[in-house]
């Protein structure tokens, strides 16, 4: 085997989300971050060395390369989440490039969402603002479990080692998990990908060393086990007569042949026989492995159930208090009537009550709006048509979220995390 | 019982992989007639497998299509039908050179004449024809700037239009699947899959594919830069003199417009240790469509291209 069939057997992927504005330098630094480990190819370099003659620049905008649509490179602004990959010999990186704007919080969210790890740029000069802690709220409340705060433009404070530490005081306050504080340049590249000679008072890793070497295997939720039906393989050919899989993505614990089941929401109790794949059976699954079980008992069982660990079942909820992101025009009010979307399985929804919604400004919570606007964050309490199988958001990140549908325009108007599920 | 609780680590492969099934499934949970299109290319020879790892021991729940310029690599569609026959699955033809016949476009004329354009109209019209309300494709984020800011479902309107500005969120692995009737939405499995990615997946997979990805002595000549295969397709102009040299394939598009590399490499193995080094995106250096403009891939996604 070659070396770089070896490197695909042990290179571990993680998903990142980069949060800031054009102004914090976002951009420069993720042009910096693929420019530096040799991620841009040469028609590409050309590409933007061509688009920055054209604008008048005297320098190579390495920002360019995040622009992908033409509007976005006529306003030079950012409209939408980019997704976009890199390598390095140690990890397999997956960006969502959230553009930082007030306007366009549904953006972060939606990067967030599946993000392993946010960064947040923050201008050395202004320290942490008002948009800071923004993100880091965001970042928060998606439960996106380790935050890097790159303070750029160090070179712009004279490499500052009192400015740097001030703001790192100032960052500890916002309760974000797993905080590390890197210094940087994103325009000279100091502590980006290499080190900085003019930054020797700061000894810890460039922000792609912590990138690489950040410890995420334990991320996964694999405490109680969930695993919603997704698709029911029932191929009735002759070889596989009796054969019945219940196929589906693990979202959480660890699945094993002989483990109890219950099948939620009807609560029957059966064993699985077994966990496999088109290639075999497995000898465990674990988040986020797509894998096919098989019951032993031959139950009525159909996509939108869930199988779970009957010692610590999730939530059969008629009603959610759920902290809801709306991501449509038109406001939510009370009374509203929506499709909920939760892991494999759809329902009907009545908002009951919008609890509270949170002040962009302050962060703060404001009792009983009277609608949310897009880009607002709120709760509210949902009454369902169907039950719904929930744990908090807090608990797990696939059975605790959802989305909002509009049945009339068929949109996608919100997000939602569940926050209490009730019987 | 004594079964490990420990949670084994699992590569990016493993990830990329269980997130392709998953919008597999979804897809043919979600949608009344999917379709899922092949061209013989390692993408979509990738999305046959993963097809199998969502499905079996069941069938495909949705027939397999080919849109057909009849400007082929002959080599590909001989693959194409022997890989299909192997599936036991359905296989539509949708042909370009049916769409010219029925006067529904208009054949381009010169040496630089394709039939690439032309196919946007042949696949919203088998879509239309057959009524299907899904088509999962192999393309990727990493092929072109605007592909990294499109979705894993994609929504088109009724005139198979996408509108970049106008997407929906795409959060967690939830994905908003509904379409109105003569509406239909794109999927791509394998979104966030890079180039290497899927090599070093055919290598782990063992897949086989269509000889003309491998290093192999052909008539070829020069233009723009590229090395194009000589074919009837073809016609060259003055001073593009034909030359035997030993490439292969990145893409598998139509010959009119996809270009080969000089290359030595003649397995997966050495393929890989290529790509790995290579200093050029696989479409700016073999695809002459994405050539035409700055915004060449978004303008054709737009009306609907793939």
């Amino acid at each position: 085997m070659s070396v770089i069939s070896e490197q695909a057997q042990s290179t571990e992927l993680l998903r990142l989300v980069t949060c800031g504005s054009v102004d914090d330098g976002k951009s420069t630094l993720i042009g910096r971050l693929l420019y530096d480990t040799k991620q841009i190819f040469v028609d590409q370099l050309a590409h933007i060395e061509e688009a920055s003659r054209r604008r008048g620049h005297d320098y190579v905008d390495l920002a360019l390369l995040t622009d992908g649509l033409r509007a976005e490179r006529e306003q030079g602004i950012t409209i939408d989440v980019a997704y976009r990959s890199f390598v390095t010999p140690r990890r397999r990186f997956q960006l969502a490039d959230a553009p930082g704007h007030v306007q366009y919080t549904r953006n972060m969210v939606t990067g967030a969402s599946t993000a392993d790890l946010g960064v947040v740029l923050v201008d050395a000069r202004q320290g942490v603002v008002e948009q800071t802690r923004r993100h880091a709220y965001i970042l928060r409340i998606l439960r996106v479990p380790h935050v890097v705060v790159a303070v750029n433009k160090m070179d712009l404070v004279d490499w500052s080692r009192e400015r740097f530490d001030e703001i790192a005081r100032d960052l500890e306050r916002l309760g974000l998990p797993d905080l590390r504080v890197i210094p940087i340049s994103a325009l000279h590249g100091d502590n980006v990908v290499d080190g900085s000679e003019a930054m020797p008072w700061y000894a810890g890793p460039t922000l792609l060393e912590h990138l690489e070497t950040v410890e995420i295997a334990l991320d996964r939720d694999l405490d109680a086990r969930r695993f919603p039906v997704q698709w029911v393989i029932r191929p009735m050919s002759d070889a596989y007569h009796d054969y019945r899989g219940y196929a589906g993505q693990v979202a959480g614990g660890v699945w094993s042949a002989g483990d109890e089941v219950v099948v939620l929401p009807a609560g029957l109790r059966t064993r699985v026989e077994a966990v496999e794949t088109a290639d075999g059976p497995l000898e465990a699954a674990t988040p986020p492995l797509s894998v096919t079980i098989r019951l032993a008992d031959d139950l009525d069982v159909a996509r939108g159930d869930m199988l779970a660990d009957p010692a610590s079942p999730p939530v059969v909820a008629r009603e959610l208090e759920a902290r809801i992101c709306w991501m449509s025009d038109r406001p939510l009010e009370p009374r509203a009537r929506l499709a909920v979307k939760h892991t494999t399985r759809t329902v009907r929804a009545i908002v009951d009550e919008l609890v509270s919604v949170v002040d962009v400004h302050t962060l703060d919570d404001q009792p009983s709006p009277e609608r949310l606007g897009l880009n607002d964050i709120g709760v509210a309490r949902l009454r369902l048509a169907e039950p719904l199988c929930v744990d908090p958001y807090e608990e797990n990140r696939a059975t605790g979220a959802f989305i909002l549908l509009d049945e009339a325009t068929n949109e996608t108007v919100g997000a939602g995390m569940v926050l209490v599920g009730t019987a | 019982m004594s079964v490990s609780r420990s949670a084994p680590t699992l590569t990016h492969l493993d990830e990329l992989e269980a997130e392709a099934i998953h919008i597999f499934r979804e897809v043919a949970a979600e949608l009344e007639r999917p379709v899922l299109l092949f061209s013989g290319g390692k993408d979509s020879i990738v999305l046959l497998r993963l097809a199998e790892k969502a499905f079996r021991p069941g069938r495909f729940p949705f027939p397999v299509m080919h849109v057909d310029t009849g400007h082929n690599f002959p080599e590909v569609i001989e693959f194409r039908d022997r890989r299909v026959a192997e599936l036991g699955e359905r296989l539509i033809v949708a042909s370009v050179q049916e769409s010219i016949d029925k006067g529904r476009v208009v054949e381009e004329t010169g040496p630089r004449a394709s039939r690439n354009r032309l196919q946007t109209t042949t696949l919203l019209d088998a879509i239309a024809e057959h009524g299907f309300d899904a088509a999962i494709g192999g393309a990727r984020r990493d092929e072109e700037r605007s592909r990294a800011k499109e979705r894993i479902f994609s929504f088109r309107d009724e005139f198979g239009q996408w509108n970049p500005r106008a997407q929906r969120p795409e959060l967690w692995s939830l994905y908003n699947a509904r379409v109105r009737r003569g509406e239909h939405v794109r999927v791509f499995p394998i979104s966030n899959w890079t180039e290497l990615d899927v090599w070093q997946y055919v290598a782990r997979e063992r897949l086989e594919l269509p000889s003309i990805y491998f290093a192999h002595e052909r008539e070829v000549f020069r233009r723009d830069g590229m090395l194009y295969a000589v074919s009837p397709y073809v016609q060259r102009m003055e001073g593009e003199e034909p030359f035997v040299a030993s490439v292969r394939f990145r893409t598998v598009g139509d010959m009119t417009c996809t270009g080969g590399v000089l290359s030595e490499a003649r397995t997966i193995e050495e393929v890989v240790a290529e790509i790995a080094a290579t200093r050029v995106t696989e479409r700016g250096e073999t695809r002459a469509d994405d050539r035409f403009s700055e915004a060449a891939m978004e303008d054709r996604k737009r009306v609907g291209y793939f």
